[in-house]
């Protein structure tokens, strides 16, 4: 098969109540602009809305944006909702105003890669598109 | 053995089965082929395919949004493949139709698939036909393809329906902008949306006149509704009108014909996207003077001369 370099599809979404979605939408846009097709699903959404789409547009990761604290319990809730889906191999990052003791905890719950408001953008995109080859390349 | 694994998936309906395969003829996989050579035909005959385009803003996520509402009552299983352009500088996309039908995100029975145009010369027409057979093979029985109205592409994708909508709304520029932005002769449904907002009126005027011109039997003119999206008004009259398209369309062959003009666009596109490397390929290699008119070194390439 001839091995063409593949668009790599993502979701970025935000969970809960927060509608701050500067965030999100800058995410979004620094990803379209290196190749990735990229499904917004916008604001107030729940963990498993957020997944079913995932499952029907078939991401290979999700992107969470949280500015408003509730990361700890909307970040793993996603994680939760996918394996619930049977979507459990399709990855979660997620970013925004998090504090440094919040991310050993996320990554413990299941997060592939957190990002704060430090993060050089080329840092997230590399993880996104690191996080989409290993899931390709999972896929059976 | 793994396409008869996606084809036990679409016929049970499965989430992941139906979006894998999309994917798969997304990537021009082989297994794509295998795929569609296996669907249930009967169901893709049976299927409704809605076309809804427009310019941007004049509200086609949300009046689909409100049409897959009204399907659903019914009782029907719906199908959206929503399609936004590609940059064509990086190659990506910001694909945010979902945003409007947010709400059926946890109806099992209504399919949302975002598709990126990936800026092909062929291929995306046959990406959104595969995309429409599998949609109705999953048991949708209305399929609704959503884009923007402008360029070539889109208006070719809009031709793979049995029904086509062209939305438009006020204060987006004069009826010329309305002309340029849709081609209101292909649509069979003209639709003035934000009918609540100043200037609807003599919108719906000016499409009033261009479905006249259209000239034709009373029946086979195109139908002018108004619609307030964002509230739901006008909804009832579209699927009337819908539904006297597709019956008009059922008793004339129109529907039959529209059908096999589609598959041939498909088949096409394809060729196209097939055909394009070896040109390109061709004139990598092709020693030539860049000299004189392109059109008659384009015939000597292709020994037309």
């Amino acid at each position: 098969m001839p091995e063409q370099k593949r668009t790599h599809r993502v979701l970025i979404g935000k969970p809960g109540l927060d509608g701050h979605d500067r965030g999100a939408k800058f995410i979004a846009r620094a990803l379209r602009d290196a190749g990735f097709e990229v499904v917004y699903t916008g604001i107030r959404r729940t963990p498993e809305e957020i997944a079913a789409a995932a499952v029907q547009e078939d991401v290979s990761a999700v992107g969470l944006s949280s500015l408003s604290g509730a990361h700890l319990r909307l970040f793993p809730a996603v994680v939760q909702a996918l394996k619930n889906a049977g979507a459990g191999d399709i990855p979660v990052l997620g970013g925004g105003i998090i504090p440094d003791e919040d991310i050993g905890p996320l990554k413990d719950a299941g997060i592939n890669a957190v990002f704060t408001p430090g993060t050089p953008v080329t840092q997230i995109i590399a993880a996104f598109r690191s996080a989409c080859e290993t899931q390709e390349a999972g896929r059976t | 053995m793994k396409s008869e694994h996606i084809l036990k998936g679409l016929r049970d309906r499965d989430q992941r089965g139906i979006a894998r395969a999309i994917s798969l003829v997304e990537e021009n996989d082989p297994l794509a082929d295998e795929i569609l050579s296996s669907l249930d035909d009967s169901l893709v005959d049976q299927a409704m395919v809605l076309g809804i385009t427009g310019p941007p803003g004049a509200g086609k996520s949300t009046l689909t949004d409100r049409i897959i509402s009204k399907y659903r009552s019914q009782g029907r299983r719906v199908g959206v493949i929503a399609v936004d352009p590609s940059s064509p500088i990086s190659g990506g996309a910001i694909l945010g139709d979902r945003i409007r039908m947010m709400g059926h995100a946890l109806d099992k029975d209504v399919v949302v698939r975002s598709m990126a145009t990936r800026g092909r010369l062929g291929g995306l027409c046959a990406a959104a036909g595969a995309a429409v057979r599998i949609l109705a093979s999953s048991g949708c029985s209305v399929i609704i393809i959503e884009t923007v109205g402008v360029g070539q592409s889109e208006m070719d994708i809009i031709r793979l329906a049995d029904i086509t909508a062209l939305v438009l709304a006020p204060g987006l520029g004069d009826d010329i902008q309305a002309m340029k932005a849709g081609l209101p002769e292909v649509a069979d449904i003209l639709i003035v949306n934000k009918a609540d907002c100043a200037g609807a009126d003599t919108l719906a005027m000016d499409m009033e006149s261009i479905a006249r011109e259209g000239g034709g039997k009373e029946k086979d003119k195109a139908k002018v509704c108004m619609t307030v999206a964002s509230e739901g008004k006008g909804i009832d009259d579209l699927l009337a009108a819908i539904e006297t398209v597709d019956a008009s369309h059922r008793e004339s062959g129109e529907r039959r014909t529209r059908r096999e003009k589609a598959y041939d666009l498909e088949v096409l596109d394809w060729a196209l996207e097939m055909i394009k490397p070896l040109i390109i390929e061709k004139i990598e290699k092709w020693d030539h003077d860049r000299k004189g008119a392109p059109r008659l070194q384009a015939a000597k390439l292709l020994g037309q001369e």
